[in-house]
């Protein structure tokens, strides 16, 4: 079966998981800016990241047939330093030019800090004026419900198309706002401390399909790139057929990043089964 | 061997993630059975006991030896 793995840490991971990645099926990855683990002193840094992951690593991909995307952004985490993140906004524009950027992304909240909410805000209204898609990263465990509610409050606030907008790493306690104000909603698949295949089935089984993104993130923590085929294992297994299958984990990805031409693959309708 | 707060500390996710696993699994049985008959499977019930042994805070530390007995077929 033909999957896109929407979220994607391709720099933190080997040539060897791309290989096995191709061999199960995935066509294409997208891959977020985020945090490398230390905070970063420069935002010369961040441009040579941007460069790596929208330059060398769509090479890495091709390698195995897969089509390589990225996102652009100051991730949440150090956004706790203005300064740095207005540095780098000022050189993004020159991002969406590239010809597999297909927007801003990850940006949000850490701690729901002051400054992490002036740089999601800036990081917004950037997309916005540029067009650009928006990959929203919401808290980890404890602050996951107190850092969803304030960005909904704030995209309503900045009145931004929520047919635009990603809110990933979404879990049963804070699904239901982003589907009912008409967000895309996305599932990441983590060992322990997010999201397991088995419960992502549960939220595919209770809410409606048509905007729900399911990835397993992979990156340099514990984490597992094929939680993404074992989610679509227990997803046939629990009877559903082949063609949504297809729907969720090939489909939803096309229908929501091929919002930016860029990202040219067209969704799939079985012929026969 | 750990402490007390070394032991909370790295087994406290862990051990998060299987009670929402079993949350989870207790859900979609009840969803099941919305649509379906729920039939009277005892291995259910021995769910719902277990559950019970664990709530019991002030009890001795043998709760997976008890857990594995009431698992067990003893005649
Ligand atoms: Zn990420």
């Amino acid at each position: 079966m033909q999957i896109i793995q929407p979220h994607y840490h391709g720099i933190a991971r080997t040539a060897q998981d791309y290989e096995r990645m191709a061999m199960s099926g995935v066509v294409a990855v997208a891959e977020p800016a985020f945090w490398a683990g230390f905070d970063r002193l420069y935002p010369q840094t961040f441009l040579d990241y941007f460069r790596q992951i929208s330059e060398f690593e769509p090479t890495r991909a091709a390698a195995y047939n897969i089509r390589h995307f990225c996102w652009v952004a100051v991730n949440p985490k150090e956004a706790e330093n203005p300064e740095l993140s207005y540095e780098v906004l000022k050189h993004m524009p020159e991002f969406f030019e590239k010809p597999t950027v297909l927007g801003v992304g990850e940006i949000g909240f850490h701690k729901t800090t002051k400054n992490e909410e002036e740089i999601f805000e800036a990081q917004l209204e950037l997309a916005m004026r540029h067009d650009q898609l928006i990959l929203i990263h919401t808290p980890h465990l404890q602050d996951k419900v107190r850092g969803t509610r304030r960005t909904l409050e704030i995209l309503a606030h900045m009145k931004v198309n929520p047919d635009r907008v990603w809110l990933d790493h979404i879990e049963e306690h804070t699904i239901r706002g982003p589907l009912e104000a008409g967000y895309w909603v996305g599932f990441t698949l983590y060992p322990i401390t997010k999201c397991s295949p088995q419960r992502a089935v549960d939220m595919l089984e209770r809410y409606p399909r048509e905007r729900i993104l399911v990835n397993s993130s992979a990156d340099w923590g514990p984490s597992d790139p094929f939680l993404l085929q074992q989610c679509v294992l227990e997803f046939r297994r629990r009877k559903h057929s082949l063609q949504a299958a297809i729907d969720v984990f090939h489909n939803n990805p096309c229908r929501f990043l091929g919002q930016n031409p860029k990202f040219d693959i067209r969704p799939i309708r079985v012929a026969s089964l | 061997m750990l402490s007390a707060p070394e032991v909370v500390e790295l087994y406290f996710l862990e051990t998060r993630c299987a009670l929402l696993d079993i949350a989870a699994t207790l859900d979609r049985l009840d969803r099941a059975a919305e649509t379906s008959a729920p039939g009277d499977d005892p291995r259910v019930s021995q769910l719902y006991q277990a559950l019970e042994l664990l709530a019991d805070r002030a009890t001795s530390g043998d709760r997976v030896e008890r857990l594995l007995q009431l698992f067990s077929d003893l005649d």
